[in-house]
């Protein structure tokens, strides 16, 4: 069964549809990514789906359950985590603060979780009692997936995770996917570095003007001379 | 028959100060209405207007500045000027800030020329105040509001001209979308100053109009109460954006205001300590009520087309 | 002159620890609502009455009185907050600035209405000074800058160490990253206008046992509280103290040079020149 659908999804912020009728699946321990041009409507899907912005038609599931338009705490109660592309840390909180925080909803012993987190970031650990705003962009991703774990999610949803961050730092970002997605957690993200996401991806969708334009495999979609032309930059 | 003329008089006073109560809530529609900046330091553009003219057409001064006896129509201009380069000065300090550190700083400013008035007695003869402002042309209470409603209409001209004018395109274009604006090659900072400061020179003629109106001026008729929570009461029912909701504001406002004095008064006395804390606390009371179930007023704005806005 | 000068510092110490306590509540509640609190000089004023009700009614000291006029000013602001400002929170940050403004004459009128317009205090008598050499001391003033202290360094705790405290922070930070994260903002919003209620009913409190109890207690010292609050940078508790002290001292040695009339006129000054050139507030970095 699925993790994730969504299903001929309209939404916007003012009077005009963003979305228009857009259709997305995730798997359980699948790794989806969404391509497409500027303007596209790929974060306003994720913000919908996560209930940041108003759907008009159409409805999102969620483990069979009917999740359209809930705010985002009962997203979070449900395993669900996201993060944003911008500003996705507390700046004037510590890093173990921000993790802390992460885990909000959680009652009980946090530290457990922490170790994990700490396993997958290793400098998380060390930097702990720094402060995120005053990090390096790419730690502060870590920071800002590093929050996002601390639920435990069944569903990680990732809005640009790499941008703005060196290529050897973007390698880095996709190995660290990677082994999350191979602890069981469905990853569904939004990639400007089209190529190299796919890359990773078992499957991946290419949006346009706010709707469905092609759907496939990763490699698949590497491979299709259409989509390479019109949306990987030849 | 002596009841009627009794009731007249009320008429002709209450009239009067709601003409200049409307000045100054279209003063301040200028501002916030149009504009979007937020001035709660009404009361202290009030006060250097009426002081002003006090100082300038008094006959006559036993200790503090004043005594040149100019005629009434210089009061009101030097009014005017005394308050251009002071709402300059603030204006340019103030013009760029967030709203709500304008509306901060705007409240100091305010206190600041209360203060001012209250401490310099050379000028303004502190606490006791400044007595023996007449009326112009030796004209009677009735008189003097057929002058005050005259104004009233040349003020509202005039903001109203100035509001469908290019200028206050500019000005809702600033209110509304400030970077967009901007990036249309507007000078925001100008043109936020030149509002401010012909917001303030409104609210300075209503204090001149005020002070001959009154006759007498101390500190402390310029209190936030009055001089800025009033009109703000004001703008916000009758419709910020709109100078005739402004107008009208004044009018149900200050009605309001006037019978919730009766109201006090029925009230057993040793109920309420203070009579005027229990009008000030209806009047709050009716505020956020109108906040929360209609905060754009009885009259709410009705915008022109923007050019390259239309859908 | 030396003296008179650590006198004044002296002084100022006291009304800055007063500031301190109005100025972290602003701050926090302007970090997480995102609207500077006008009638948050009045809640003061409200404190310091609640404790006279408590005071006299009881007969009761006036220290016994403070937590219980904190809980009460405490229970008042969350009450307002719910009956008037939840409901237009979403409407525009502007009206709720102006619903503040009309808050603060309405509670202004009804201590008017309860207590009368006069001068009023704790407890009548004259305290003997403690006198250390040359400088002077009233012990209530010692009383008030420990009291202040330790509730500062309780709001510390509050904020380091609970889960709660940690929460405002991160909503002060980042409002849209908190509520992703889950965090329920309509608690965390209950918090801080309990804390920040009760911070400032001390501020009061203590206000009134210095000087007298007054309508406008409250209200001549928002401009220095608002002051503190931008000076340390706005939406942080410890900026808020560090401004506090600085508005109190400035304010009064600034009687060496200009009439003590014009004390609130320095608090302003020093605002709008950190609001000129160091919008963020004074300290560099994200105390």
């Amino acid at each position: 069964m699925s993790l994730l659908t969504a299903q001929n999804v309209y939404a916007g912020y003012g009077e005009a549809d963003i979305l228009q009728g857009i259709n997305l699946q995730v798997g359980g321990d699948e790794i989806v990514v969404i391509v497409g041009p500027n303007g596209a409507g790929k974060s306003t899907a994720m913000k919908a789906i996560f209930g940041l912005v108003p759907i008009r038609q159409g409805h999102i599931e969620y483990v069979g359950e009917d999740i359209t338009n809930q705010p985002p705490e009962r997203m979070v109660a449900r395993g669900i985590a996201y993060v944003p592309q911008e500003a996705n840390v507390f700046p004037s909180l510590s890093v173990l603060e921000n993790l802390e925080l992460g885990a909000y909803s959680i009652s009980g012993d946090i530290t457990p979780r922490l170790e994990k987190v700490y396993e997958i970031f290793p400098r998380l650990r060390e930097r702990r009692q720094q402060q995120a705003g005053v990090m390096s962009g790419g730690e502060r991703q870590m920071v800002a997936m590093g929050r996002a774990l601390m639920i435990e999610p069944r569903l990680l949803m990732l809005d640009e995770p790499t941008a703005g961050l060196s290529p050897r730092l973007i390698d880095e970002t996709f190995e660290r996917i990677r082994e999350i997605n191979a602890l069981g957690i469905g990853v569904l993200m939004v990639e400007q570095n089209a190529r190299q996401a796919l890359g990773i991806a078992n499957r991946g969708y290419v949006l346009a003007g706010g709707a469905n334009r092609h759907e496939d495999t990763g490699p698949a979609l590497l491979a299709d001379p259409d989509v390479a032309t019109m949306f990987l930059g030849g | 028959m002596m009841e009627l003329s009794g009731l007249i008089s009320y008429a002709v006073f209450f009239l009067t100060l709601v003409g200049i109560y409307a000045i100054l809530t279209l003063g301040l529609n200028v501002q916030w209405g149009m504009t979007g900046q937020f001035n709660i330091g009404i009361a202290g553009f009030f006060a250097v207007g009426a002081y002003s003219a006090a100082i300038l057409t008094t006959d006559r001064a036993d200790g503090w500045l004043g005594g040149f006896g100019l005629p009434f129509p210089a009061g009101l201009a030097g009014a005017i000027l005394i308050t251009i380069p002071i709402a300059w000065v603030i204006g340019r300090i103030t013009a760029n800030l967030r709203t709500d550190y304008l509306a901060i700083a705007t409240i100091g400013i305010a206190e600041i020329i209360r203060l001012f008035f209250l401490n310099e007695s050379w000028l303004s003869n502190g606490v006791r105040g400044i007595p023996g402002i007449s009326k112009p042309f030796g004209l009677g209470n009735t008189g003097y509001l057929f002058l005050v409603v005259g104004l009233v209409v040349a003020v509202y001209l005039l903001v109203e001209v100035a509001r469908r004018s290019p200028w206050g395109r500019v000005l809702r274009a600033i209110r509304d979308n400030e970077p967009a604006t901007a990036a249309a090659g507007k000078n925001i900072a100008h043109f936020r100053l030149q509002a401010f400061v012909v917001g303030s020179c409104i609210m300075a003629l209503a204090g001149a109009l005020y002070a001959h109106f009154v006759g007498f001026i101390s500190p402390e008729a310029f209190r936030p109460l009055y001089g800025t929570f009033l009109v703000w009461v004001m703008l916000i029912a009758g419709g910020s954006g709109n100078n005739l909701g402004a107008i009208l504001g004044a009018l149900v406002v200050w009605l309001v205001w006037s019978s919730t004095e009766m109201l006090a008064g029925l009230m057993p006395s040793g109920l309420v300590a203070s009579e005027s804390a229990f009008r000030i606390f209806l009047i709050g009371v009716l505020l956020q009520i109108i906040l929360v179930t209609r905060p754009s007023g009885l009259l709410p704005e009705r915008r022109p087309p923007l050019p390259g806005r239309d859908k | 002159m030396w003296i008179e000068v650590t006198q004044l510092f002296l002084n100022g110490l006291l009304l800055g620890s007063i500031l301190a306590l109005g100025a972290v509540g602003a701050t926090m509640i302007f970090g997480v609502l995102r609207f500077a609190h006008f009638a948050h000089g009045d809640l003061m004023t409200m404190g310091a009455y609640f404790a006279l009700l408590v005071v006299v009614g009881l007969n009761l000291p006036v220290m016994v009185a403070l937590p219980i006029a904190m809980l009460m000013t405490a229970a008042l602001a969350v009450g307002i907050d719910q009956v008037v400002y939840r409901r237009i929170r979403r409407v525009q940050p502007v009206i709720l600035l102006i619903s503040s403004f009309a808050t603060a004459l309405i509670l202004r009128a009804v201590v008017q209405m309860i207590w009368g317009s006069s001068n009023q205090v704790y407890a009548t008598g004259i305290q003997l000074p403690w006198r250390l050499g040359p400088l002077t001391i009233k012990p209530d003033h010692v009383l008030i800058f420990c009291t202040a202290t330790l509730l500062v360094i309780a709001v510390h705790l509050f904020l380091s160490r609970t889960r709660m405290g940690k929460a405002m922070r991160a909503m002060s930070d980042n409002m849209n990253l908190a509520l992703i994260t889950g965090i329920p903002a309509d608690r965390v919003i209950m918090w801080t206008w309990a804390i920040g209620g009760a911070l400032a009913a001390a501020a009061g409190v203590f206000l009134g046992m210095d000087t007298r109890l007054h309508p406008v207690m409250g209200w001549t010292l928002l401009l220095p509280v608002f002051a503190a609050t931008i000076v340390g940078g706005i939406g942080r508790p410890y900026g808020a103290i560090f401004g506090g002290l600085l508005i109190g001292c400035a304010m009064e040695l600034s009687t060496l040079i200009i009439p003590g009339a014009y004390k609130p006129a320095v608090a302003f000054a020093i605002m709008i020149l950190t609001l000129i050139f160091r919008p963020q507030g004074i300290i560099k970095g994200a105390l």
